[in-house]
């Protein structure tokens, strides 16, 4: 039964924009950055993609089926999350990789909440973040872009080399920035990233808020703290290397697990932002966006519930 | 104690080692009373501050009763004994001299006694700062921060918690999830997040 | 008999601990990430369990009704700190591995919610029934939990290899693992009861959550 009687709580806007439009317009802004993963990490790289796609929008459609409630693939977000979190993995990890992730996605991250519009944590990021403690060899191994040509040779990602300590070849920031690094699928490419980002922001999709206080927190805090003595760090090698401009840009705006007012958006951005950068230079971990921003999702409930807007002629 | 020590115990207490999300103490009362954010967060205060004075406490009788008479096998007897008198204690103070912080944090007050988060810090101190008979140095002043970190790991993960449950409170997820299984379904979640400060080295 | 047939089922079936009251469950969480530990956790609370619920089903009514929770911690100390032992003088590696989850028997709600609702009240045989059922169901929901984690965390159960070629996901033998078998497996519990009478009220079992603090 299609449930006609929407309680939400305030403000009632209303746009014209409906989810499914906006998830196929993440999608669609996402598309040039999948290329330049596949461009740089082969057909595999593809396979993998489509292979998370289909699975999470197959999980999505079983479990409707079985819970006799209305099959919604159509509106993309099932679609948007096997894509992202397909952008989330090494190019290098077997084909089971992103059937499982998408499953886990999807059911756990989604579907036991009661669905889109539910969800507390991004479901791509849980996915990720239950593979990389589940199989954390296969999702930390990863291989050199054009390694396909001479049979994949693995590689550390600048981020994991700098936390070894390693002497690795210099890889320069205009290498960083078109991509040509190892790193997860979709987020190497960040000239493309930021194309579609723009895109986006330009059709009001997203908002500046989020993605601008994350970058910014990160750029400045490992400013400060990235190096020995203060304001010694290489701030622009952070901002474009790991996954930071896919999560802020796509994954931290998700419009469901993060902040409603502008206020809280900031508060949210920054959040993530210290915690990526505690994280990366401290952590165990080379990279901590995805859990930066699922802690952020879990405070997400709370952020809205202090940083409400001010009621109209009210102090 | 150096400053890196306490930022250690610090991030393992509130993060890596959370005692709700991954040591598992406390769980009864994080399922219990995290269904609203008021409740939820004066009991994480309530446990913070009784965490911290046990955890003082427990070290003072190991260090000067239970080692010097060779008798620490009644640790067990002795830590619980002296938390439920301690608890007993506070309650009575403070229902004496303020009643509006009696009637915000008393209620949680006996529920605390056998809050496993308790004991456990007594007991986890015990165990980390005493190396059998010999005591560390320091000890005193990391058990105490232990067991206030301790508390405010327990008192974020109950913020959070009530937070979400809160608002899922009127949400129509599948029936057979509703209530308690979809509160370890959501912590399994946090506890997940919370593994990125693994292995943290300040 | 009959009576302490029944008593001694209700703990394994309708009032199991772990699955129907959602009690005690820092221990079901902490330990069963292998069988091993689940079994040797289980054995131990039902000692605890047995021993506390005899001791004070004898002495019920020499205690004061306003004192009774501190006596009944005592006894109930008593009995963990003789595990405690015993475990350390027997079984050095179990106690090893279970490590700080012993000596917090003690705050068990299972143990102490036992005494309360049951041995403070009745003789000491239906008592023994009693504690036994519980005990018994508290190690079978255990020992189920930790099957699943160590099957698919380790891909093996007590040492023995399940499938060959099958990459375990370390993930259930973890934290966040344990907390979501935790949470399925009730749901799935919940799912059949609501099957089951779907015609009738549908009582759901998650209303019984928050009696491990109503209980104190």
């Amino acid at each position: 039964m299609e449930n006609r009687l929407i309680v939400s709580p305030s403000p009632h806007a209303h746009i014209d924009d409906s989810v499914a439009k906006i998830m196929w317009a993440v999608s669609l802004a996402l598309l040039p950055a999948g290329a330049a993963g596949v461009y740089f990490f082969g057909l595999k790289a593809l396979w993998i993609i489509i292979l998370g796609i289909v699975s999470a929008v197959a999980t999505e459609i079983i479990l409707q089926k079985l819970s006799k409630s209305k099959i919604t693939v159509s509106d993309g977000s099932a679609f948007l999350t096997g894509l992202l979190l397909a952008y989330n993995l090494p190019p290098g990890v077997p084909f089971w990789v992103p059937i499982v992730g998408s499953f886990f996605a999807i059911f756990i991250g989604k579907f036991v909440f009661g669905g889109l519009g539910k969800n507390i944590f991004n479901p791509a990021l849980a996915g990720r973040a239950f593979l990389m403690a589940s199989w954390p060899s296969l999702m930390t191994t990863f291989v050199k872009p054009f390694g396909y040509k001479y049979d994949a040779i693995t590689s550390a990602t600048p981020l994991a080399a700098l936390k070894e300590g390693k002497v690795m070849e210099h890889i320069s920031n205009l290498n960083l920035f078109f991509g040509n690094r190892p790193g997860c699928i979709g987020e190497v490419c960040v000239l493309a990233l930021l194309a579609g980002a723009v895109f986006l922001l330009i059709k009001g999709y997203i908002s500046w808020h989020i993605p601008f206080s994350f970058i910014g927190t990160v750029g400045f805090f490992t400013c400060v703290f990235g190096a020995k003595g203060l304001f010694n760090g290489d701030w622009l090698f952070h901002i474009l290397s790991g996954g930071l401009i896919l999560g802020a840009f796509y994954m931290a705006t998700d419009y469901v697990t993060s902040p409603l007012t502008r206020k809280g958006q900031i508060i949210f951005g920054i959040g993530c932002g210290l915690i990526t950068g505690v994280i990366r230079l401290w952590g165990g971990y080379p990279e901590g966006v995805c859990y930066a921003i699922l802690i952020m999702n879990a405070a997400t409930p709370l952020i809205d519930r202090y940083v409400r807007p001010r009621i109209y002629g009210t102090k | 104690m150096d400053v890196s020590k306490f930022m250690a115990i610090m991030i393992s207490m509130v993060f890596i080692n959370n005692f709700i999300l991954s040591k598992f103490l406390g769980l009864c009362s994080f399922i219990g009373v995290s269904k609203e954010i008021k409740p939820a967060v004066s009991m994480g205060i309530a446990v913070t501050f009784v965490a911290t004075m046990s955890s003082i406490i427990t070290w003072f009788i190991y260090r000067f009763l239970l080692i010097p008479f060779n008798i620490t096998y009644l640790r067990t007897i002795a830590f619980i004994l002296v938390i439920a008198s301690f608890v007993q204690f506070v309650e009575m103070v403070i229902r004496k001299t303020s009643p509006p912080l009696y009637k915000a944090l008393g209620i949680y007050l006996p529920l605390i006694t056998v809050n496993c988060a308790i004991l456990g810090v007594a007991v986890l101190n015990s165990e980390t700062f005493f190396i059998g008979k010999t005591t560390m140095s320091g000890s005193f002043w990391m058990s105490a921060v232990q067991g206030f970190f301790a508390g405010v790991g327990f008192l974020l993960a109950m913020a959070l918690m009530s937070g979400i449950r809160q608002r899922l409170e009127l949400i129509d997820c599948p029936e057979c999830l509703k209530g308690v299984p979809l509160a370890f379904v959501i912590a399994s979640l946090m506890s997940l997040a919370f593994m990125g400060f693994n292995g943290f080295k300040f | 008999m009959k009576n302490l047939i029944r008593e001694f089922v209700k703990g394994i079936t309708i009032e199991n601990p772990t699955f129907a009251l959602v009690l005690g469950l820092c221990p079901t969480l902490a330990v069963s990430s292998s069988v091993g530990n689940a079994i040797g956790m289980g054995v131990s609370a039902t000692f605890v369990l047995l021993g506390s619920n005899i001791i004070i089903s004898l002495i019920r009514k020499l205690i004061p009704d306003q004192i009774r929770i501190p006596c009944f911690i005592v006894v109930i100390a008593t009995f963990v700190t003789i595990v405690e032992m015993l475990l350390k003088a027997y079984f050095p590696a179990l106690n090893a591995s279970l490590g700080i989850y012993v000596p917090l028997i003690v705050v068990n709600c299972i143990v102490l919610g036992r005494a309360e609702a049951f041995a403070c009240k009745n003789r000491v045989l239906p008592s023994i029934a009693d504690a036994l059922g519980m005990g018994v169901g508290f190690t079978i929901a255990l020992t189920i939990i930790a099957t699943i984690r160590e099957a698919l965390g380790e891909g093996e159960i007590l040492d023995f290899k399940l499938i060959h070629g099958f990459d375990p996901a370390a993930v259930f033998i973890l934290a966040p693992g344990a907390l979501l078998t935790l949470g399925l497996l009730i749901a799935a519990v919940n799912w059949w009861h609501i099957r089951k009478k779907d015609n009738k009220e549908i009582k759901k079992l998650s209303c019984h959550e928050g009696v491990c603090d109503g209980c104190k």
